[in-house]
């Protein structure tokens, strides 16, 4: 990774509608080169797509959200791979962590109602054969996410004008 | 009561700061983009937040010794040596002040005499020469100039010096200009010092903060210059300090002894729960080999990027600054003063900018704007400006 692509991945991360000219201004190069490097970050996969942090709760959005613990069985030559692999292609699954730990995955479920959440996991997660047990937790509050909070209401405490 | 006989005439004859007057106009403007901020935009760091909290849960509420705690004093003496290559003793050779401010009051005071003259460039800070003034010595501006980097030029340092000369303030990088002094000026300037026997007062607040692949090169680090200086810095930029009021001045133990008399007297100390702070922010800062400075330099060296091209591409032409956190672009195609350039901007867009003479004559025909702010309001305010040059 160089140092270009480290400024670009930085800048993108924080606004990923700033144009291309200015990315190029910030990060001391050339337009043609700050594209070159970010088609280079997107075939490699490195930037995955350009998503705003939103906050659903503000929205008449409604949706419910759990983590759940789960335990499963290792495949022989597979590990726990093909495991999260069957859990991850279900569109109730926001995200899927292997973890150290007294369970093996962390699986992030969103749901539009309590009722398809739960249907969720008896029906499809539990069933799976390789899964020996689940813990499933609901979000009550989301307070922070990708490094920004939510409900920080702080606002520039700086004097306007300063020597 | 006259109390116009009861003031000291010198407080008097000082005018009160330039940067006032936008201040007031702009504080009355809720939506006000501001580019007249002289301090980071990045909240002080959690871990030195937390450990100053903890150092208040803990009862850490008393006087420290004068001089500061001696567990920061190791550290800046640690800090010191390893990021600038100027070492000074902790037990004798550092005080910890209220501020790099007070550092600049009480050094000022310890060396200058009645009528002493003190070399200033000009432009730079607004308190050096009220601080000489209120010691009882006489301010000098030396005018630095765009095409030598704003650095403070031997020549000028010649032509200013006299017999009343008692020492040179050498703030860089500088603020307003973000000019750095190179090793060669630094040079050039020693032979001066050595030569006419003057002090420096080596102001080295923004020391973290130099671009373009430059270090920053500390005075006394000059051969043969560390027993003619007195290196100021603090915590307030590198560490995003500026409320918690820390800073420090190291130098020859003779001058130390003298400068902490005064601060004895009249601070007694820091506030303990801002050294345990800056004690975390160096204890931290080395474990982490100054991960957390070199993002933010990262992040202020973007958006320097940002200004410097659009003042250039919007026709003001704009000095490429390569420390602090400010650009100090040209205005003087307008036809316009900085104070009536900045005045009008500020009524018409509402951006908030510092005029240039505010930091000495020599600033007039520029305006300071600092980049310390977030990348969408810089884009902004370069829009502001744009179309206010548009109305001209």
């Amino acid at each position: 990774m160089t140092k270009l692509e480290m400024d670009l991945l930085e800048l993108l991360q924080e606004d990923c509608r700033l144009p291309l000219e200015k990315l190029a201004v910030m990060a001391g190069t050339t337009m043609e080169e700050a594209a070159a490097a970010i088609d280079s970050l997107e075939k490699r996969r490195v930037i995955l797509r350009y998503a705003p942090t939103i906050n659903w709760d503000l929205t008449d959005r409604e949706r419910v959200e759990a983590m759940i613990e789960v335990r499963v069985t290792p495949q022989r030559d597979m590990g726990f791979d093909a495991v999260a692999k069957r859990i991850y292609r279900f569109e109730e699954v926001r995200s899927v962590f292997l973890m150290s730990g007294n369970y093996d995955l962390l699986v992030l479920v969103e749901a539009p109602t309590l009722k398809q959440l739960a249907l969720f996991v008896s029906q499809k997660l539990s069933t799976l054969e390789m899964v020996t047990g689940t813990a499933t937790s609901f979000v009550l509050k989301r307070y922070k996410e990708e490094g920004v909070i939510f409900d920080d209401g702080q606002s520039d405490r700086r004097l306007v004008v300063s020597p | 009561m006259n109390y116009e006989k009861m003031i000291n005439p010198v407080v008097r004859s000082v005018p009160p700061s330039g940067i006032r007057r936008f201040f007031d106009i702009a504080s009355t403007m809720k939506d006000a983009i501001s580019l007249g901020v002289g301090e980071p935009d990045f909240v002080t760091p959690y871990h030195i937040r937390d450990a100053a909290v903890n150092a208040i849960i803990d009862g850490e509420t008393q006087y420290t010794p004068n001089r500061g705690l001696p567990e920061l004093r190791r550290e800046i003496s640690w800090y010191l040596e390893h990021r600038f290559g100027t070492p000074y003793n902790p037990d004798t050779e550092i005080v910890v002040t209220v501020g790099a401010s007070e550092a600049i009051d009480i050094t000022l005071r310890a060396l200058v005499a009645p009528g002493d003259e003190v070399l200033i460039p000009d432009p730079s800070y607004v308190s050096y020469s009220p601080s000489v003034l209120f010691a009882g010595g006489v301010p000098v501006p030396v005018r630095t100039r765009e095409e030598t980097g704003f650095q403070m030029e031997a020549d000028a340092v010649r032509a200013a010096i006299t017999s009343r000369t008692k020492c040179m303030i050498l703030p860089y990088p500088n603020n307003p200009t973000g000019g750095i002094m190179d090793r060669r000026g630094l040079e050039a300037l020693a032979e001066i010092v050595k030569e006419k026997e003057i002090m420096v007062i080596s102001d080295e607040i923004y020391g973290e903060l130099v671009y373009g692949g430059r270090q920053h090169e500390s005075f006394a680090a000059v051969p043969g210059m560390w027993d003619y200086t007195i290196t100021l810095n603090g915590f307030s930029k590198a560490f995003a300090m500026t409320g918690w009021r820390v800073g420090y001045a190291c130098g020859p133990k003779e001058v130390m002894d003298m400068i902490n008399k005064i601060h004895q007297y009249v601070i007694m100390c820091a506030p303990r729960m801002s050294q345990k702070a800056a004690i975390d922010a160096l204890r931290t800062g080395r474990e982490k080999d100054y991960e957390d400075i070199r993002r933010m330099r990262d992040s202020y060296d973007r958006r320097r990027r940002l200004l410097v091209e659009g003042f250039n591409q919007m026709g003001l032409h704009c000095f490429e600054p390569l420390g602090a956190f400010y650009v100090f672009p040209s205005i003087r195609t307008t036809g316009l003063s900085s104070e009536e350039f900045c005045e009008k901007l500020l009524q018409s867009k509402h951006i908030a900018t510092v005029p240039g003479n505010a930091f000495g004559e020599s600033g007039e025909g520029h305006i300071r704007c600092s980049y310390a702010t977030g990348i969408d309001q810089l884009n902004q305010a370069l829009e502001g400006i744009r179309a206010f040059l548009d109305t001209l």
